[in-house]
């Protein structure tokens, strides 16, 4: 019996759960300590945590264009985060014209759908184009080149906007209604705040039944089971990717427009990190998993923007904060030990891991 | 022996004897690191190594047009035209490493001006200093880089920008004494630069009684920073002093103002921060905010109406878009000054620069009448007769306006 258990442990097993052990060891010893020292209060966590889910929010639209592409061709879409530069960095030279022509906030509705507008019709758009030019000739060769040119394709879109766009800050103007904060009890909730993770929760709820109960949604998930049959039982293969694209570039438009609601500048790399927190956001939750991509995200938001003080403060560690990404993606490391497929991705069949 | 090699034989023997004319006229290089020859009609080469790419770019885009200003209004150096190539360094580490890297490969270079950023120096500074040129920076202000014994100053470099012991001291008083605080807070980004000014920042505040709250470190691309601001409202500063880049520091002004605790704090940024994108990226909450500088209002005569005419025509633009241009123009014109000093002339008008002679005629340089003011270097290559204001920015406004001293 021990011989075998014996047999069964190699000694990456070994080194691979001491880390695991080591960080749950430090996470809960950090977290203990700063809770004892009472730095801050509970106002301070909530506060804390509000940002962390706005910002888990936005990941959650992003990462959710990296999920539909992955479950659909098994290739990481890189260029997707200057898919999601593009549409909101259009859309502040849109809001800039609704400000020439004063509707920004006599109709602040109406200039934010109008605004959302542009943001989702160019990062669709893009993400078509990108699909169809860059994506589709190279559909069967090898799954490294796809990879690769979705690489190229990254820097060649960030540098086409550069050009377009120049490569200086661009301001997203302030909005009078979204100025200003909600009081729920003693809890104070920025206006944008809670916009953003009301919006973000709710074009999730919408584009998961996209996927779940439209019938192009059906063909998305029969394509992604298998392209050959899909084809067989007539589906149109290019229609159902291309309609792929266009719903992650979608999602990626809007979670611009809410990126630019919380952090008021765009700029021609503005995707580059978002863009990777997202990705790392779809494999936490489990890439390919709808619900994985949104859970994934609010995980990481979450961590990002509580973890530096909760695990760290405590230990007596100067200026935590600059620790925010070594903190999240130690965690995601913890995570991926004990859950090598991400917290949701069991569902994954086998032929798709 | 073959018909190629014979003719290479007999051209070497020309050559000789075309040398061997010029009998003992020719010139012998003697400098203790070599020399640069440059032959009659090629151009003396200098290059720029300045962020001209990203969001910090407006930082090095501005030098290098105070650069071409300088070469532009200078016309010929002993007859040779000026010849000015670059790399961009990027305002990193990893920038600096290949700008310097592909710079120190290049013999025929006299002089590099740069870096635009203290991080990038302390990578690209041992390498353009090993290749034997004279580096002169208009905007690195890290005290470490000319600090006499330090590891990080090297032979060969100098600056005509402050120093930021200057700066981070200025910054401290006028917290102290102008604005009457007493707790303030410092945030930097990791950047050699955003370090020494903090370090010297709270040091001075805390000398002259202040208390100094928390000293946060924030990751230069990140763009949520109300966590990290939450996190400093709980020692209760009246006063953030962040004197980091552009896009971060933005994003900050943008959002201290949100959190709960910060709604009436004074915020403070340093000369990284005096640009256009500053209003631009932080939007309205962007009034109120101070930043120091280099005292326009202090240069010379010159900057107005010789200087400022020709970098609008130069750079089509209707105001400089960042505060270095000047001493970038001052670091070129040290350069064509010391040239004149040292180069040797043959009767041909071939040029001969001694890098070494070149060198100490940089550190030699003394009362110099520069648009910065009157430039002296000291023997580790601080040139610049300092001169530090605070600005206040006002929203949708640019230049931000001079409130002190």
């Amino acid at each position: 019996m021990l011989r075998t258990w014996r047999q069964r442990i190699t000694v990456t097993d070994v080194v691979v759960w001491t880390i695991g052990l080591a960080i749950a060891v430090m996470v809960i010893y950090g977290s203990a300590k700063t809770l004892a020292l009472g730095k801050y209060n509970a106002v301070t966590w909530i506060d804390l945590s509000i940002t962390g889910l706005a910002l888990g929010g936005v990941y959650a639209l992003i990462a959710l264009g990296y999920t539909l592409v992955y479950g659909i061709l098994r290739m990481i879409n890189f260029a997707h985060s200057e898919v999601f530069m593009s549409g909101p960095f259009t859309a502040a030279f849109a809001a800039d014209a609704l400000i020439a022509l004063g509707w920004w906030n006599k109709y602040p509705i109406l200039s934010l759908l109008l605004v959302a507008l542009v943001a989702v019709v160019v990062s669709a758009t893009i993400a078509v184009l990108l699909e169809r030019i860059a994506y589709r000739p190279l559909r069967s060769a090898p799954r490294l080149v796809p990879l690769i040119t979705a690489i190229g394709a990254s820097f060649f879109l960030q540098y086409t906007f550069r050009g377009l766009y120049g490569s200086g800050l661009k301001g997203y103007p302030d909005m009078e209604l979204l100025k200003g904060f909600w009081m729920l009890g003693s809890i104070r909730i920025f206006k944008t705040q809670a916009i953003v993770i009301i919006g973000a929760v709710v074009l999730m709820l919408i584009l998961y039944a996209i996927v779940q109960k439209t019938k192009m949604g059906k063909a998305m998930r029969s394509v992604s089971e298998d392209k050959e049959v899909a084809a067989l039982m007539g589906i149109d293969v290019d229609k159902t990717i291309a309609y792929t694209f266009a719903l992650g570039g979608t999602a990626a438009g809007l979670a611009g427009i809410l990126y630019l609601l919380l952090f008021p500048q765009a700029h021609f790399y503005m995707g580059f990190i978002p863009g990777l927190k997202a990705f790392t956001a779809a494999v936490l939750g489990g890439i390919g998993n709808v619900p994985g991509a949104f859970l994934g995200a609010m995980v990481l938001g979450l961590l990002e923007s509580v973890g530096p003080s909760l695990f760290l403060d405590g230990m007596g560690i100067p200026a935590p904060y600059q620790l925010k990404d070594a903190i999240a993606f130690t965690i995601l490391v913890f995570i991926l030990i004990f859950r090598p497929s991400g917290i949701l991705g069991e569902r994954l069949a086998q032929t798709k891991a | 022996m073959s018909k190629r090699l014979f003719a290479l034989l007999a051209a070497l023997v020309i050559a000789s004897m075309a040398l061997g004319a010029c009998g003992p006229a020719a010139y012998e290089c003697t400098d203790a690191i070599g020399c640069v020859d440059i032959a009659p009609g090629e151009p003396i080469h200098i290059a720029y190594a300045m962020v001209i790419s990203g969001p910090d770019e407006t930082l090095g885009i501005d030098s290098r047009t105070g650069v071409e200003v300088a070469v532009a209004l200078k016309g010929q150096v002993l007859g040779h035209d000026v010849q000015l190539t670059g790399e961009d360094e990027g305002c990193s580490a990893e920038g600096g490493q290949a700008a310097g890297t592909k710079l120190a490969a290049d013999p025929t270079l006299v002089a590099v001006i740069g870096t635009s950023c203290s991080s990038a120096a302390r990578v690209a500074v041992p390498l353009l200093s090993q290749a034997g040129f004279v580096i002169i920076s208009a905007s690195n202000t890290a005290p470490d880089l000319t600090r006499a014994g330090d590891p990080n100053n090297f032979p060969g470099y100098l600056r005509t920008a402050h120093n930021d012991e200057v700066q981070g001291a200025a910054a401290a008083r006028f917290a102290f004494e102008k604005m009457g605080v007493t707790k303030a807070a410092t945030i930097h980004d990791g950047s050699l630069y955003a370090e020494s000014l903090q370090a010297v920042f709270a040091k001075t505040f805390q000398e002259l009684g202040g208390e100094i709250t928390s000293q946060e470190a924030v990751d230069p691309n990140a763009t949520d920073f109300k966590s990290v601001l939450t996190s400093i409202a709980a020692g209760g500063p009246e006063f953030i002093y962040h004197p980091i880049f552009v896009k971060a520091g933005s994003l900050i002004i943008n959002q201290a103002k949100q959190v709960p605790g910060l709604e009436t704090v004074y915020l403070m940024g340093a000369d990284g921060m005096f640009s256009p994108d500053v209003p631009e990226g932080a939007g309205e909450a962007v009034e109120g905010a101070f930043v120091s500088s280099p005292d326009l209002a202090a240069f010379s005569a010159d900057y107005q109406t010789t200087f400022l005419p020709k970098y609008k025509e130069l750079a089509g633009v209707e105001d400089p878009v960042s505060i270095f241009h000047a001493h970038a123009f001052d670091a070129a014109n040290m350069i064509f000054a010391a040239i004149e000093k040292v180069a040797v002339q043959d009767a041909d008008g071939t040029l001969h620069i001694g890098r070494q002679a070149l060198r100490d005629a940089m550190y030699a340089t003394a009362n110099y009448p520069g648009l910065t003011g009157n430039l002296t270097c000291t023997p580790t290559g601080d040139c610049a007769d300092p001169k530090i204001a605070v600005y206040e920015y006002h929203a949708g406004q640019y230049p931000p306006e001079r409130i002190w001293p």
